[in-house]
């Protein structure tokens, strides 16, 4: 386990937000589970990271870790450095200034950081008296100030408003004008535009990228879906069973991405850019349990090139950060093996548990 | 999926009307209003659609969250009892059918909604919940198990390991094959799906788009599916129709909405969509603003407070479903067909109007009549 350092001043050769073998381990009555398992990623200021990969493959517990609020069956080790100053491990009370202040989260659901039963304003204005010390007057401007930011038309009268009298678009500006209230120097989006219609998510990711660039935050967008990430990202990392299966600067990985999950990925998604015949493909199976994980490349039984040594030995990420890192057997651009299961796409590895067996 | 134990017409439930094939369309929606009573005033949740869905076809209904898609399938459904118009389903009138021949109907025609797991009760077991419709419509038991066993099949499942479970030991996706399967059992000739994969994740909603393709040719049952991003009926959806605010925008086969789109709602529809590819330039500017309250619409056009190209006459005049082509017909004064220029700004606009004139008796049949007082300018 890494020996935190809580005292470290800013070092100038430190990038904003660095993560080191991150890992997030949960005590569950079923056995350990391992929703994190040795990341490595660094954020400069006004960078943004991209975050995918299918549901449960652990991109909430990995920014939840980054903010100190995972659930209290986690434990989290390994190293996550503000400026040079190390998070994992500090008091409670001292984390709380530097996470409250410089590390703010927008999540998919606004309800989770709006009261229901109170106004707006009184939600804006009281974190700010709290963490920034302000008076009730100078709060109560910024407040306008910040809903004025985050594009909420009439933000005077809007202000008044019980988040359930908004639309789920406004009620995600408000949560994004909370979020930037203390002045955050890193920004995390949950899946903050998956419940919103596609013209309202557009809206809300450009709001988020021209207050990045103006304020020169450093970004993370967790997303399942790689249409949200390609055009407002400067790296990715795609994320499969608690692992980065590859992380790269955007424009590398589109163009020759590597990892067959990632392709995969990419697969699935639908759009609009491509002729009506290529159609979405599913990728077949589910991904496996995080108890129970075996040894090997956590995806071969999905994996259309994995063999035998795919499912005894777990392909390496590789440790350059900044580069293009994969951990594959049989990147794509390789050839698949001779022997490689030839899953066709059409549900040949269905989850066994429950699935009909298909005939082979 | 292979599985082809069961043949197509085995899950055919009791006698269906022999006559109404042919080309008739399975079901006719005229002019269809759905109001609500809310505090403050009228809610016009469906203010005047009309629409046909022809025997076998797919219809993706799409728009934004607000705009009356759920509220409509409900009507069409007859669960809310609709304000106006009518809603023909295989000859059939819904709108004044009494509850006895209702309850036929509703066998007929089966839903699947958007949240998997709360859509399914959480205390029963799997085959019962699969089984439900076949035990209501009084069928003798040792027939029921053959039918869901062969069902669940046909959805992926293995009958033998998931019978007896619960829903909550599944996943949202598996939830929704259940839920595939619970409607699929009773053999309909509709099925209107309300945003079967919005809330799953990417590789998920291939699987369950693929299975409602495979349902879809296997049974030759009719479908509405509703959506709220058109990337996601594109493959699935024979026509789509572009809901805005109450009404329809626009309506066409797929090639006629994705190729040349001629509203510029629907332009901003496809514009949204975010190509997973970084290379590619942003399309179009985003469309600003959100839905606008049904519960007093803009006059004249309801999409031109936002619309990138409104001009005076929008705001005076409603602008009715017109054919701009053969089955392809758009409300609205100034339509792009497929020129991206006039999304611009450039003043072409006007000059497709010529080849707008109604064709025909087909065409004439299927335009809504204009709303009552439409005509006379509100004031604003
Ligand atoms: N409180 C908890 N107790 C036990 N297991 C948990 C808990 N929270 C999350 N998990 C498990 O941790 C793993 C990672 O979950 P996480 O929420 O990080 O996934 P995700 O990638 O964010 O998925 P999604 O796209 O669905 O949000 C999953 O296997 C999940 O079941
Ligand atoms: N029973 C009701 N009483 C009053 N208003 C209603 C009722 N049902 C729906 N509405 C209103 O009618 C409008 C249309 O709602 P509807 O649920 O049909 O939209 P939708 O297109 O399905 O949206 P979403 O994508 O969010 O599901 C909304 O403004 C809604 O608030
Ligand atoms: S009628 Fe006018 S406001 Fe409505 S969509 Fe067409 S151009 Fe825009
Ligand atoms: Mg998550
Ligand atoms: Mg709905």
């Amino acid at each position: 386990m890494a020996e935190p350092t809580t005292t470290g001043s800013p070092t100038p050769d430190e990038p904003l937000l660095r993560a080191e073998d991150l890992r997030v381990h949960l005590d569950t009555p079923r056995g350990l589970l391992k929703a994190v398992d040795g990341v490595s990623f660094a954020i400069e200021r006004g960078e943004t990271l991209g975050l995918v990969g299918e549901s449960g493959s652990g991109k909430s517990m990995l920014v939840r870790s980054l903010m100190g609020i995972c659930p209290s069956i986690a434990r989290i080790r390994g190293s996550v450095r503000l400026d040079g100053r190390e998070l994992v491990g500090v008091p409670r009370k001292e984390a709380r200034t530097i996470w409250g202040n410089r590390i703010a989260m927008v999540f998919q659901d606004p309800m989770t950081s709006l009261n229901p039963v109170l106004r707006i304003d009184r939600q804006l204005t009281e974190s700010m008296r709290l963490h920034l010390g302000l008076g009730k007057k100078e709060a109560n401007e910024r407040a306008i100030e910040l809903l004025t930011l985050v594009g909420i038309p009439e933000p005077l009268k809007r202000s008044r408003s019980y988040p359930h009298q908004l639309s789920g678009g406004m009620r995600q500006r408000v949560t994004i004008a909370m979020a930037l209230a203390c002045d955050p120097d890193v920004l995390i989006a949950d899946e903050a535009t998956t419940a919103l219609d596609v013209t309202v998510q557009r809206q809300i990711l450009d709001l988020l990228q021209e207050i990045q660039a103006e304020r020169g935050m450093g970004m993370i967008l967790v997303s399942h879906d790689l249409g949200v990430v390609a055009g407002r990202t400067d790296q990715i990392a795609v994320m499969y069973a608690g692992r980065m299966v590859e992380h790269s600067p955007t424009a590398d990985l589109f163009a020759h991405r590597r990892h067959r999950y990632t392709e995969a990925l990419l697969g699935a998604v639908p759009r609009l850019d491509v002729p009506r015949e290529q159609r979405p493909r599913a990728i077949p199976g589910s991904p496996p349990d995080l108890i129970t994980l075996a040894s090997g490349c956590a995806f071969a039984a999905r994996c259309g090139a994995a063999d035998d040594l795919c499912r005894a030995q777990r392909p390496e990420l590789g440790e350059d950060l900044g580069t293009h890192r994969f951990a594959c057997h049989h990147p794509v651009g390789t050839d698949a093996p001779a022997g490689a299961d030839a899953a066709s796409g059409d549900g040949a590895d269905e989850k066994p548990s429950l699935m009909k067996e298909t005939p082979a | 999926m292979t599985a082809d134990d069961t043949a197509p017409g085995a899950l055919a439930l009791d006698d269906k009307p022999a006559a109404a094939t042919g080309t008739d369309p399975l079901l006719t929606v005229t002019d269809l209003v759905q109001r609500f009573r809310v505090p403050g005033g009228m809610m016009n949740a469906v203010a005047g659609v009309s629409f046909e869905l022809g025997r076998g076809r797919t219809l993706g209904l799409v728009g934004e969250s607000g705009c009356g898609k759920s509220t409509l399938a409900r009507a069409i459904l007859q669960l809310t009892k609709p304000s106006e118009g009518s809603v023909r389903f295989d000859g059939q009138e819904l709108t004044t059918l009494p509850k006895a021949g209702l309850r036929t109907m509703r066998r007929r025609i089966q839903m699947v909604f958007q949240d998997p797991i709360s859509a399914l009760n959480p205390r029963r077991k799997i085959f019962d919940i699969v089984a439900e419709g076949l035990v209501i419509s009084g069928l003798p038991a040792e027939q029921i198990r053959p039918r869901v066993e062969a069902v669940l099949r046909q959805v992926g499942l293995d009958p033998e390991l998931v019978s007896d479970r619960r829903p909550h030991q599944f996943s949202g996706g598996q939830c929704q094959r259940i839920a595939i399967a619970r409607a699929m059992v009773v053999d309909p000739d509709l099925l209107i799906c309300d945003e079967p994969v919005a809330s799953l994740d990417v590789s998920v909603q291939a699987q369950v788009l693929d299975l409602l393709d495979e349902m879809k040719h296997r049974t030759g049952v009719s479908m509405i599916f509703v959506a709220h991003d058109l990337a996601v009926v594109r493959n699935i959806s024979d026509d789509v129709a572009v809901m805005y605010l109450g009404t329809i925008a626009e309506t066409g086969d797929t090639a006629a909405i994705y190729d040349t789109p001629a509203h510029p709602y629907t332009r901003a529809l496809l514009d949204a969509v975010p190509a997973p590819d970084p290379a590619a330039a942003p399309s179009g500017p985003a469309l600003g603003g959100e839905i606008p309250s049904p519960m007093n619409p803009p006059s004249g056009c309801r999409f031109r407070t936002r619309c990138p190209i409104a001009r005076a006459e929008c705001a005076a005049h409603v602008p009715t479903l017109r054919e701009i082509a053969p089955g392809h017909r758009v409300a609205c004064h100034f339509p792009l067909v497929g020129e991206a220029a006039v999304f611009a700004g450039e003043a072409t606009a006007g000059a497709p109007e010529a080849e707008a004139a109604p064709a025909g008796a087909e065409a004439a049949a299927a335009e809504p009549a204009a709303e009552p007082g439409s005509e006379a300018p509100k004031q604003d």
